[in-house]
């Protein structure tokens, strides 16, 4: 199941990658041969297994509501690239969030 | 024909809850320093796992239950892919296929009609980090991030702005009996979205959506500004495009945001980290049981238990703790105090004194039992209206009961027949002019004769006794006359 060129070029964006025509041509052929690897998988019949996104038999894990110490403000901003007093400093964001 | 507007709406609560959502970390963040509670799996380190917070979910099909919504028996979360800063996970989780709660109903009333806005589910999410822009970067405080979010979302069912005032209004007014939502807006509490479309009846309009509404001002004003900007366009023969807007609070109108090319691809799928629940029938039961009386049902049990008028009902149960106060109060009335001179206290009174002085009912120190014994002084004719008000602006400042305040104020109404009457000979005495006008049959002069009785007990003297005390003083002169 070949991907278009149009799909790679859309993953990628939603992945925030600037690929370059070669790039593009390359992961095209590349995650097409991974799609036709999984689609090996769509061949068995799965009728009668309801979905799951498990492969654990766990359910219904859940914690009381009780409040636990937060890590120390200098721990949080530990690995941070760029600070300013006890925040994160991101690059300038002017789109609004989804 | 002319268009008519269709509106949805997307409500986000924020709930009550002592922790996150998916960790142990506070959920009070009002106060707090920046990122001060935060953790690994706020922060969405590598390896950090979310576990769900039990009383969230518990707080959540609590809501669907007093929305009349179906209950899941399974339910799962989704990570709902997209990048932002104020999600470092890259994803929110949230409950995409399967919510906790769907199809259910909220009753509005406006202008004396009813009408059930359908909701078409309840979900459950984190709310996300706080961004402050500041000048060449954007400032991170994870402190909000992972809050414990309820997402409650209408179907397109309602079709004038007061429609959605009462919708607002009344979904509050149910979050905060609850006790799931402090309906604290300022604070960010609860959030909208809506999406409206206008086109003639019968008709399918282009759906617009107006995000990050912070107040109910901001819904209407919003709503109108945007109504009337869609009903241009149509009546030019033009086409509205299917857009999201924002809305600018100090300019008062809406702008673009996106279009529908640039539509986010959020790439649900669920959440590994976090296992399915499935919900014990008699759990929900239990929770359905512990249901309070809703503002509606009980609005109108006063309308008929009490005969109170839809308006004032209304405003009695719009906070529980008003509610409670005001049914603590006729609880303990005495005879002579009913629930309709409660009521008429409770709102006109008690709630100038509480506009005047910025205070809620919880931090009024009048006790329901206090009120009641200043009206039954009140109704029994001990206390003048005027003094009552006089003694209840006493008791709302000191919280002293109103005995007390009528001793050390002297306001007792004078209603004793041997206490008045030296004080009407008296005024009779020191007004011989008007006293000659009254024997003359000039009946008018009573009037005149009354206020200085009232003057000089200041304001204390039954006046149905002082009027009788002088007609009786009066006609005992003319018959010795």
């Amino acid at each position: 199941m070949p991907l278009t060129r149009q799909e790679v070029e859309h993953i990628a964006e939603l992945a925030k990658l600037a690929l370059s025509q070669e790039e593009i041509e390359r992961f095209q052929e590349q995650l097409s041969a991974i799609l036709d690897y999984a689609a090996v998988l769509q061949r068995l019949d799965t009728e009668a297994i309801p979905p799951t996104a498990q492969v654990i038999e766990l359910k219904n894990v859940m914690r009381a509501d009780e409040v636990s110490p937060s890590l120390p403000v200098e721990d949080v901003l530990g690995n941070a690239p760029s600070r300013r007093d006890s925040y994160f400093c991101v690059p300038p964001v002017i789109e609004v969030a989804p | 024909m002319p268009y008519r507007p269709t509106i949805g709406m997307e409500v986000h609560a924020q709930l009550l809850t002592r922790s996150k959502m998916f960790c142990g970390c506070s959920a009070d963040y009002w106060a707090a320093p920046p990122n001060s509670q935060v953790c690994p799996v706020d922060l969405g380190l590598p390896g950090a796992l979310p576990v769900i917070n039990a009383r969230a979910v518990e707080a959540t099909v609590l809501t669907g239950l007093a929305l009349n919504c179906e209950i899941a028996s399974v339910t799962r979360f989704d990570r709902k892919n997209y990048p932002y800063p104020d999600l470092p996970k890259g994803y929110q989780i949230s409950q995409y296929e399967l919510p906790l709660c769907r199809n259910g109903w909220l009753e509005i009333e406006v202008d004396g009609e009813r009408r059930r806005i359908r909701i078409r589910r309840v979900h459950l999410e984190e709310d996300t980090a706080k961004l402050t822009h500041v000048e060449g970067c954007s400032l991170l405080d994870f402190n909000r991030a992972g809050v414990p979010l309820m997402e409650i979302v209408s179907e397109p069912d309602m079709h004038s702005v007061d429609e959605v005032r009462e919708y607002v209004t009344q979904l509050r007014s149910v979050l905060r009996y609850l006790g799931v939502n402090s309906g604290d807006m300022e604070k960010g509490a609860m959030r909208f979205e809506v999406n409206v479309s206008v086109a003639r009846e019968g008709e399918r309009g282009t759906k617009v959506e107006i995000k990050n509404l912070n107040s109910f001002r901001a819904v209407t004003r919003s709503l109108e500004y945007e109504i009337a900007r869609q009903t241009r366009i149509l009546e030019r023969g033009g086409h509205v495009e299917q857009v999201t807007m924002g809305w600018d609070e100090d300019r008062e109108l809406t702008f673009e945001q996106r279009s529908k090319e640039e539509a986010p691809d959020y790439r649900y799928f669920p959440d590994p980290d976090l296992p399915p629940l499935t919900l014990d029938p008699a759990w929900v039961d239990g929770l359905r049981a512990r249901l309070p009386e809703l503002p509606r049902a009980k609005a109108e049990r006063y309308q008929r238990e009490y005969g109170l008028s839809a308006y004032d009902a209304g405003v009695l149960t719009a906070e529980r703790a008003v509610a409670e106060f005001f049914e603590a109060a006729v609880a303990a009335a005495p005879a002579g105090v009913d629930a309709k001179m409660i009521s008429n206290w409770l709102t006109g009174e008690l709630f100038r004194l509480m506009r005047a002085r910025e205070r809620s009912i919880e931090q009024v120190p009048i006790t329901p039992r206090d009120l009641v014994a200043l009206l039954e002084m009140v109704a029994a004719g001990r206390l003048t209206g005027a003094s009552g008000k006089e003694v209840l602006e006493e008791m709302f400042v000191t919280g002293r009961p109103p005995a007390e305040v009528v001793a050390a104020r002297g306001l007792a109404q004078i209603s004793d027949e041997a206490a008045l009457r030296p004080v009407v000979e008296k005024v009779l005495e020191e007004n011989p002019g008007p006293l000659a006008e009254l024997l003359a049959g000039k009946e008018p002069v009573l009037r005149f004769l009354m206020g200085q009785v009232m003057r000089a007990t200041r304001g204390q003297a039954n006046p149905q006794l002082a009027q009788r005390l002088l007609q009786e003083a009066a006609e005992r002169r003319r018959r010795a006359s």
